[in-house]
C-alpha cells in the first residue's frame, strides 16, 4: 500500500506516494532512478548501498524508506556540485581508489560520513569507518590512501 | 527476493506500540531493521503489519546518574559504545555493543533489537531456494532438526553480543505489556529453545535495561568470528571480576553463540577468596567448557567453538585480574 512520504534527497525536498514496504534502496534506485547506490549482497554484509542519513552512513538495503520521513538522505549523486566532482571523489579517481567501481559509491559515502565528523582522521579511524564496506578489487590500500589524500587536500 | 507486502505503523509512544501489537496478531516490531529486513527479504519472516519503533523518543536515551544505569531499548549500539560513562564503568557492555557487526549497522541497530535477536543456524539463515532444496527445517516450514537429526527441539544459536555482557553485569529488563510493566532478570528473559528463545509474551515490548552500579568491578567482552569486520559470534564471552588484594572477591562469566540462549557459567562460587592461580584458571576453563555446548549451527566446526569459549574466558579473566592489580 502506498502512502505519502516527505523527505530530503540530495538537498531537494520530495513528497510522493511510496509503498509502505519499500526499502530505501529500492526507492532510490527504482523510484528516483538514483542508481549510483548499489545493490550488492542485499543483506547488510557488503556496504555497497551505503548512503548518508542526516550525515550518518546508513545501509539503504536495511532501511525502510518510510522510517526516514522528514530526514535528509544523500547519495553519491549528491556530492558533485555544478558538474564538478567533490574533493573526495577526485581523490578516489586520482589515487586509484576505484577499480571495477561497484563498491565505490558505498566506500565514498562511508568515507564522506567520516570526514564530515572528523576532517583529519588517522589511518585506524579510516579503517574503522570503512570496516563495513567490502571491496574485491583494490585490496583496500588504494581506498585508504584515497581517503587520506582527500583529508589532506582539505587541510 | 522482493519485499512482501505489509502495512507499516509508526507509533510515537511505547503504550501505542503495545496497543498496535495487541490489535494485530500477525505484526512484528522493527527498530534498527538491520536483522529483520534482510530476514523478511529471505522469507524468514512474513509479517502482515510492521510496527516501526524508530519514532518513539522515550525509548532512546541513556540515564547514568545515581546508583544505576538505565538505557532505553531504542538506544543505538553506536550510542552505547560511544558513551564515556558506560565505557568506564560498564566496560563489557561498551565492548559488546562495539563488537556487533559494522559501524553502519551499529548506527541503526538498537539495544532492544540485539537482545531480542532471532536465533541463527546454517540451515535457517539461507535463501528460500536453499531452504526449499533442503526440505526446510523445524524452525520454519519443515520438520525435524538438520543439526541434530533425532532431536525434537531446535538448536539454532542465540548470537547477540550484548546479552552476555548484561548477564555478568546483573542487568534487569523492563518489559511493557497491555497490563503494565514488569521487570525480569536478564537470564530469565531467555529459554534454551531455538524456536522460542524469549520469555517475552507476544503482546509485550522490551522498553529498557537497568544495570546496577558495579563499584570495584572490572568487566570485558570478546568474541571470535569468521570475518573481523562484520560477523556474528562463533563464540562470545563476557567476564566481570571483582578483585580484592590477591583474591577473587567475585567472578561472573557468560557466553553467547554457543547455545539457543546466552547463559551464565556455573560453578565459579568456589573461587571466591582464592587467588587467580593455575588451579583457578582450570576451574574457569572447565566450567566454561561445560556451558559452551555449541552445536553444528555454523560453517565453522562446533568443536572449535566449544574449545575457543574457555580460552576466551581464561584470557579475559587474566586480563582483568592483571589490570586490577
Amino acid at each position: 500500500m502506498k502512502r505519502i512520504l516527505g523527505l530530503w534527497i540530495n538537498g531537494r525536498w520530495r513528497e510522493e506516494a511510496v509503498a509502505e514496504n519499500a526499502l530505501l534502496l529500492d526507492y532510490l534506485r527504482e523510484g528516483l532512478g538514483l542508481t549510483g547506490t548499489k545493490q550488492g549482497c542485499d543483506g547488510g554484509e557488503c556496504g555497497a548501498c551505503t548512503v548518508l542519513v542526516d550525515n550518518e552512513p546508513r545501509l539503504a538495503c536495511s532501511t525502510l524508506a518510510h522510517s526516514l520521513a522528514g530526514r535528509r538522505v544523500e547519495t553519491v549523486e549528491g556530492l558533485a556540485t555544478e558538474g564538478n566532482i567533490s574533493p573526495l571523489q577526485r581523490a578516489f579517481h586520482e589515487k586509484l581508489g576505484t577499480q571495477c567501481g561497484f563498491c565505490t559509491p558505498g566506500m565514498i559515502m562511508a568515507a564522506e560520513g567520516l570526514l564530515r565528523k572528523n576532517p583529519h582522521p588517522g589511518r585506524d579511524e579510516i579503517c574503522g569507518a570503512l570496516a563495513g564496506n567490502l571491496c574485491r578489487c583494490t585490496g583496500y590500500v588504494k581506498i585508504i590512501e584515497s581517503v587520506e589524500a582527500a583529508a589532506g587536500a582539505s587541510a | 527476493m522482493s519485499m512482501p507486502d505489509f502495512q507499516l505503523l509508526r507509533p510515537t509512544t511505547a503504550a501505542d506500540a503495545v496497543a498496535m501489537r495487541a490489535a494485530n496478531a500477525a505484526s512484528r516490531y522493527i527498530a534498527g531493521g538491520t536483522d529483520l529486513l534482510p530476514n523478511i527479504r529471505r522469507g524468514l519472516a512474513e509479517p502482515g503489519v510492521v510496527i516501526d519503533l524508530g519514532g518513539i523518543a522515550e525509548l532512546a536515551h541513556i540515564e547514568s546518574g545515581g546508583d544505576a544505569l538505565r538505557i532505553g531499548a531504542g538506544t543505538t549500539l553506536a550510542a552505547i559504545a560511544g558513551d564515556a560513562t558506560i565505557r568506564a564503568r560498564y566496560t563489557a557492555l561498551a565492548e559488546a555493543a562495539e563488537a556487533v557487526a559494522g559501524p553502519t549497522h551499529r548506527a541503526a541497530a538498537t539495544l532492544g533489537g540485539n537482545l531480542c535477536l532471532d536465533t541463527r543456524c546454517v540451515y535457517y539463515n539461507q535463501s528460500e531456494f536453499w531452504r526449499e532444496s533442503n526440505d526446510y527445517c523445524m524452525k520454519l516450514k519443515g520438520e525435524g532438526c538438520r543439526v541434530a537429526k533425532k532431536s525434537k527441539r531446535c538448536y539454532a544459536a542465540f548470537s547477540g553480543d550484548v546479552a552476555p555482557a548484561l548477564i555478568v553485569l546483573a542487568a534487569e529488563l523492563e518489559i511493557l505489556g497491555p497490563k503494565g510493566s514488569r521487570r525480569v532478570a536478564i537470564a530469565d528473559f531467555y529459554r534454551d529453545d531455538g524456536m522460542a528463545w524469549l520469555t517475552l509474551a507476544p503482546d509485550e515490548l522490551l522498553v529498557g535495561v537497568h544495570v546496577p552500579l558495579h563499584e570495584g568491578w572490572a568487566s570485558a567482552y570478546e568474541k571470535v568470528r569468521v570475518r573481523g569486520a562484520i560477523d556474528f559470534p562463533l563464540a562470545g564471552v563476557a567476564v566481570a571480576l571483582k578483585r580484592k588484594g590477591n583474591a577473587i572477591e567475585d567472578l561472573r562469566i557468560a557466553c553467547t553463540g554457543v547455545a539457543s540462549r546466552p547463559l551464565a557459567v556455573d560453578g565459579l562460587a568456589e573461587l571466591k577468596g582464592k587467588p587467580l592461580d593455575a588451579a583457578a584458571l582450570a576451574v574457569i576453563t572447565g566450567q566454561t567448557e561445560i556451558a559452551a555446548g555449541a552445536m553444528r549451527t555454523t560453517v565453522v566446526d562446533m568443536l572449535y567453538r566449544r574449545g575457543v569459549a574457555p580460552v576466551l574466558a581464561r584470557r579475559l579473566t587474566e586480563r582483568l585480574w592483571n589490570s586490577a592489580a
